[in-house]
């Protein structure tokens, strides 16, 4: 019996998820592993704006930025469970994407990149301006989601970094089972179909302009809930996390593992997120060091790393 | 498909630490790279080169320190990162460190959480008020700044002020301490301006300032190049009352910045290390601050700056707790550092308690003023 591509994919995430923490020698292990699975669902919704639908933004740290506010403010002001405020959060992406999308989403190649751009700067200037709100460039505290303890008390007692793991994981796949599934179905078609050519895809009856908007929501939501999450593991929360530096890295993340594929995003993210921590004497290059794998990797397998080594795999095979 | 599998179980497996030595291992998480540099840059080789000057003489307790040094560039996420490796994989006994503000409030569960003690070199007061169990600093809260300047105000019989604030993390803090308390020295803010972190100009909100009634000085708090650029505005707007610039550029790059004829005159709060060749002899700092200075520039062939001088009263203030402990138990240098008395650094006189995880008073600061190009102690 030959399995699914998804269920495949979900299967892999999953058994890698469940197995690697057989090989953490210490509990910072499972830290570094759910930063990886923060990023991954991000990734995973620009797969679905880069790969699936073709377009571009460098401004969805915007959108990980009202996330993240979300679970620090909402309960305070609002009294709103921190669940309940990454909800509100994903709620208030989804409705600012939709109203932001509209207009910029008219616009094609670099136009895009900058307007989206201009959009990601200009949430991380209101989270840094407002300081009476939101405690301006210094930060503030993030309340506990408070589901670690309700764990505690059914028997499951984990650490707080294990919780975060496995948590972040449980999440990621639930993210990647979502994205697989739109690939296939109408809208997913769709949405390939607009990538490969909008005249073609207009000519044969797709509503161009809904999909483009329906991709750049779904993208904002999950960059949303992977902000929420950062906010709620890490407790404290800067405007760095909607910072001009976090947009380009969610990118470079989806671009270097294959935006087409969300197995190979993720591995993208998991690359980009361990690198830094193995290089830590380098730092002062790191930089240098993205900016080159970057450059290699577009000029050399182009459509990323994950799909250009199964494609040179398979063809040896035959 | 196996690959990734592969490749993820190796990236990880890859940070795999070297073995634990029998020495003591203390930790740091500074900003010697991006936004915060020039803070974190002196800091990391401040810590670097005590760590080597303290095992060439023979270590603590009779045994060498070891010192983890990770760069966070400025990034409190990446900071946290570091803090859990600094805990759970490295095993420190005990953590400097903290560039800035967000970098330090993003870690201190961490060490709250692995019982571990941390010393930050951030300013805001909100890292030690209220006291954490485990949290300690070393430099002065932004608060103090803003009494020893009404102080002087006061002194002065200045009563009616106009303030004009960066809007970075440094400025806006500094600016909701100051209004706090302006109030209890009997001085009234009558203009209240703000410039952003790289704006090129503040002439606008000068000539706003300069056109209210009444104001006897100005005051702008704030680090970076925007307070060289208000001073030098400020002269060419020939404003002619006095000028208040905060302990955040208390540098001697800031005078070349603004330029000697531009500074003449203006007033700020610095710490002994500044003018340790100004200090006299009967100063307790004295010896304390040459040493370091001169240490520092051998080694380095850059000037010392306040910033170094933090990490430098940290690493002190750590290595004198070990001796007392005489045991390396994170739990035992707690209370050690806690109990500090009378410990001589570069930006004062520390003595800590159980209310108080900072341990410095007003005289820690000295009033300075900028003549010819150079400082003077005005007290």
């Amino acid at each position: 019996m030959r399995l699914s591509s998804k269920v495949t994919t979900l299967l892999i995430l999953a058994a890698v998820i469940a197995i690697a923490p057989v090989f953490f020698p210490s509990s910072y292990y499972f830290r570094v592993g759910s930063l990886i699975f923060v990023n991954g669902l991000a990734v995973t919704g620009l797969v679905i704006l880069i790969g699936y639908a073709g377009q571009i933004s460098l401004g969805h740290a915007g959108f990980a930025g009202i996330g993240a506010y979300a679970c620090a403010l909402a309960p305070v002001h609002l009294g709103l469970h921190p669940a309940f405020a990454a909800l509100l959060g994903a709620a208030l992406s989804a409705g600012i994407a939709f109203l932001v999308g509209r207009p910029i989403l008219r616009l094609k190649g670099y136009y895009l990149a900058v307007a989206s751009l201009g959009f990601g700067i200009l949430v991380s200037m209101v989270l840094s301006n407002e300081a009476q709100l939101t405690g301006g460039p210094d930060g503030m505290a993030v309340p506990e989601l408070g589901l670690r303890g309700a764990l505690k008390a059914i028997g499951i007692d984990l650490s707080n970094t294990e919780f975060w793991y496995a948590f972040s994981g449980f999440v990621l796949v639930l993210g990647a089972w979502l994205a697989l599934n739109l690939h296939h179905s109408p809208t997913g078609r769709a949405l390939r179909a607009l990538h490969g050519s909008e005249v073609a895809a207009r000519t044969v009856g797709v509503d161009v302009a809904h999909y483009k908007l329906v991709a750049f929501v779904l993208s904002a939501v999950y960059a949303s809930v992977s902000g929420s999450l950062l906010a709620l593991q890490n407790k404290f929360i800067t405007p760095d996390v909607a910072g001009f530096m976090h947009s380009i890295e969610m990118v470079t993340m989806t671009v270097l593992g294959g935006a087409g594929s969300v197995l190979g995003a993720i591995l993208g993210a998991a690359i980009l997120t361990t690198l830094p921590q193995v290089l830590t004497i380098f730092q002062e290059y790191e930089q240098l060091m993205l900016g080159l794998v970057m450059m290699l990797v577009m000029i050399f397998m182009r459509e990323g790393l994950l799909p250009s080594i199964t494609r040179r795999i398979r063809g040896r095979g035959e | 498909m196996k690959l990734s599998l592969t490749t993820t179980a190796l990236a990880l497996v890859l940070g795999l630490a070297a073995p634990a030595l029998a020495d003591i291992k203390i930790g740091a998480t500074v900003s010697e790279t991006g936004p915060a540099s020039f803070l974190g840059d002196p800091e990391a080789k401040t810590l670097k080169l005590l760590v080597e000057e303290i095992n060439a003489a023979g270590g603590v307790n009779g045994e060498k320190l070891q010192l983890v040094i990770y760069d966070d560039g400025g990034d409190p996420n990446k900071a946290r990162t570091f803090a859990t490796r600094l805990v759970e994989d490295d095993e420190v006994v005990a953590v400097i460190g903290g560039t800035t503000t967000g970098t330090s409030m993003a870690v201190i569960p961490v060490f709250e959480d692995a019982e571990v003690p941390f010393i930050s070199l951030a300013g805001a007061i909100e890292i030690i008020d209220p006291v954490k169990s485990y949290t300690f600093k070393t430099p002065h809260t932004d608060r103090m700044a803003c009494a020893k300047i009404f102080e002087d105000m006061k002194k002065n019989g200045i009563t009616k002020i106009g303030m004009i604030s960066g809007s970075d993390g440094f400025g806006a803090s500094m600016h909701k301490q100051c209004q706090a308390i302006v109030g209890d020295y009997g001085i009234e803010v009558l203009a209240d301006e703000t410039y952003g972190p790289t704006d090129a100009d503040m002439t606008p909100q000068l000539t706003n300032i300069k056109g209210k009634e009444g104001i006897q000085a100005v005051l702008n708090p704030g680090f970076g190049q925007g307070p060289a650029i208000v001073t030098r505005n400020y002269a060419q707007l020939a404003v002619g009352l006095p000028l208040y610039q905060s302990h955040g550029v208390a540098s001697d790059g800031f005078i070349e910045l603004a330029g000697a004829e531009a500074a003449e005159g203006v007033r700020l709060p610095g710490t002994a290390l500044l003018v340790a060749k100004l200090l006299p002899e009967s100063d307790p700092q004295r010896a304390v601050v040459t040493a370091y200075k001169d240490a520092y520039e051998k080694a380095t062939g850059k000037p010392v700056s306040t910033f170094g001088g933090y990490a430098h009263d940290a690493l002190r203030i750590l290595v004198d707790a070990l001796k007392r402990a005489g045991s390396a138990e994170p739990s035992d240098i707690r209370d050690a550092i806690e109990a500090t008395k009378g410990l001589v650094g570069t930006t004062g006189t520390v003595t800590m308690t159980a209310e108080d995880h900072l341990g410095l008073d007003l005289s820690a600061f000295r009033m300075l003023q900028i003549e010819k190009g150079g400082w003077k102690i005005v007290e």
